[in-house]
């Protein structure tokens, strides 16, 4: 069977530029670290700062009126994006990072107490670990961890024998390792959450762009993700909260705009979602994130998910083949990440090596020590998938990936 | 040619597959451990330093990519029979060279075979692989205890 690939490599200007004399036309395989940008966000955002550029929620006067409109907009399109209840559960941030920060500080600096415990995985990156560390030490809860099998899969028995306890009051779990490539089971575990009485925390950063993602589906009762990922601008992100969560949430942090009346005596709040969003916002960066999921929509998520998991299984095939390369993510359940080592080959050799091909993968630990450790690795090789990519891209990895090894023997 | 392929010379993949003075030292004078957590790479630095500050011997052990293996086994060659204050020189210049602000075709130096790492310019995030040995020797952020060798401001290369 022909696998239905998509044909959009064309709307990104990067991808299709002509390379500089003598060098190799760029193959790129970095998606999870960042998505390269349609022409639709492009131009989006070009036209917004030549035409309706001004502040957003404070003028009186008609640019500011415009601006406000596209920026409140993007609020809209998210909230049908997500499947949200109304758009006042979506919140501007600057990212994923911030979006974590702001439930684990705000949410979780609240509402726990020493003594409560908080779930986190072993797949996690950082960005779901520090935050919650950070309010734990400042709480006195405790982290526990959901460890993980050979192939990458959590373990949902430990799990549910972690949430026995009776003092779990979050479980903070990625959508889909950045990593491995693993995609969790986040609605049986926002259901087994919920039963025991905890909130569940997702960072959707891996998950939004890659496949369809309906908040009230998943029973996600927070879902943070970054607008870079997600073929729109970085600076920007978003974290979708259940209503009746974020108005018992303090605010983050404090400035204009968040604010209903400032005494010196006493300062009352906004209502969500305003109440987290203080100070002048990334304005064209929300533009951009409003044409990115226009963009996303009108290619369709399904299609995105179908053409990156043919891309996988034919990446996956190929890898295989090649002998002294170890794939390091095997879940049957799995994302388009390729992550890999090779025999005798350290990984920051394999990304500088094979940008000589013009090739941009990933080499490091992915900002995921704990995997890392688990595969007593140091650090691996990642490969990872887009709409915009090819089978011939892949063809080009491992034939860069042959010719390294060559090179070493 | 690409700056990746200028950079994995056929010398720095040899140096990588068959590091010189790959050993442990007993007696060593000096012993530096060079310790990267950000990709894992560890090199420990073993050094017999005899009268007047000369080296006399000068060896290496560890696991690491091969822009820090080669490296390390090219300091050793580069560095043995050498005084410490002329190490230290050596150090400056190549570790300028790696950042950018040292030509070796253009601008003095001292480098000799160490020209073959210059590539490392066009690769900001792997500076820290290729002075991961020398800073455990001379002395950087890159060594986690004291260095063999640490440094003084002001170390000029003496007239060749």
């Amino acid at each position: 069977m022909t696998p239905s690939y998509l044909d959009i490599k064309s709307q990104f200007p990067v991808l299709t530029k002509a390379p500089a004399p003598g060098q190799p036309p760029l193959v790129y395989l970095d998606t999870a670290a960042t998505a390269q940008k349609p022409k639709a966000v492009l131009d989006a955002m070009d036209q917004f700062y030549r035409e309706s550029y001004g502040t957003v929620r404070r003028g009186v006067y008609r640019l500011s009126e415009k601006a406000t409109a596209a920026y409140e907009g993007t609020r809209k399109k998210v909230a049908a994006l997500l499947g949200a209840a109304s758009e006042k559960e979506i919140i501007y941030t600057r990212g994923a990072t911030d979006g974590l920060n702001l439930v684990a500080a705000s949410y979780g600096g609240s509402q726990l107490k020493a003594g409560d415990e908080i779930i986190l995985s072993q797949l996690e990156h950082h960005a779901n670990i520090v935050p919650w560390q950070l309010v734990a030490e400042k709480t006195g809860a405790a982290i526990r961890v959901i460890p993980c099998d050979d192939r990458g899969v959590l373990d949902l028995e430990a799990y549910r024998a972690l949430l026995t306890s009776g003092k779990v009051k979050i479980v903070a779990v990625g959508h889909v390792s950045n990593a491995l490539g693993t995609i969790n089971p986040i609605r049986e575990m926002a259901d087994l959450a919920h039963a025991a009485g905890a909130v569940i925390v997702v960072d959707g950063a891996q998950g939004i762009s890659h496949m369809p993602v309906d908040v009230r589906a998943l029973g996600a009762d927070f879902y943070a993700f970054s607008s870079h990922k997600m073929f729109g601008p970085t600076g920007v992100g978003i974290l979708y909260g259940r209503y009746e969560l974020l108005e018992k949430m303090p605010p983050y942090q404090g400035g204009g705009d968040m604010i209903r009346q400032v005494t010196f005596e006493k300062t009352t709040y906004q209502n969500p979602p305003h109440r987290f969003e203080a100070g002048t916002p990334s304005i064209a960066e929300v533009v951009g994130l409003g044409a990115a999921v226009d963009w996303l929509q009108s290619v369709g998520l399904d299609k995105i998910q179908a053409h990156e998991h043919a891309l996988l299984q034919y990446g996956t095939r190929l890898l295989s083949q090649i002998p002294g390369l170890t794939l390091i993510g095997t879940a049957p359940e799995k994302a388009g990440v390729l992550g890999f080592v090779l025999e005798g080959i350290h990984p920051h050799d394999i990304g500088t090596m094979l940008d000589m091909d013009g090739i941009a993968i990933r080499a490091g630990h992915h900002c995921a020590q704990p995997v890392m450790a688990r595969f007593n690795v140091p650090a691996t090789a990642r490969a990872s998938l887009g709409p915009y990519n090819t089978e011939a891209d892949l063809d080009a990895l491992a034939a860069g990936i042959r010719k390294i090894q060559g090179m070493f023997k | 040619m690409s700056q990746a392929n200028e950079l994995y010379q056929q010398v720095i993949l040899d140096h990588n597959r068959n590091p010189r003075n790959y050993r442990e030292m007993p007696g060593a004078t000096h012993v530096c451990h060079g310790h990267n957590p950000l990709c894992g790479d560890n090199i420990t630095v073993y050094a017999k330093v005899g009268p007047n500050d000369v080296i006399e011997d000068l060896s290496f052990q560890g696991n690491g990519c091969a822009i820090s293996k080669a490296s390390a086994s090219l300091m050793t060659t580069q560095l043995k029979g050498k005084p410490i204050a002329e190490a230290r020189a050596l150090f400056g210049e190549f570790h300028e060279m790696v950042k950018g602000n040292l030509d070796p075709e253009t601008q003095p130096n001292h480098l000799g075979k160490l020209k073959l790492f210059e590539g490392v310019k066009e690769y900001s995030s792997r500076i820290k692989c290729a002075t991961l040995s020398w800073h455990a020797l001379i002395g950087g952020p890159r060594c986690r205890e004291s260095p063999v060798f640490p440094s003084r401001s002001g170390g000029a290369f003496p007239p060749s």
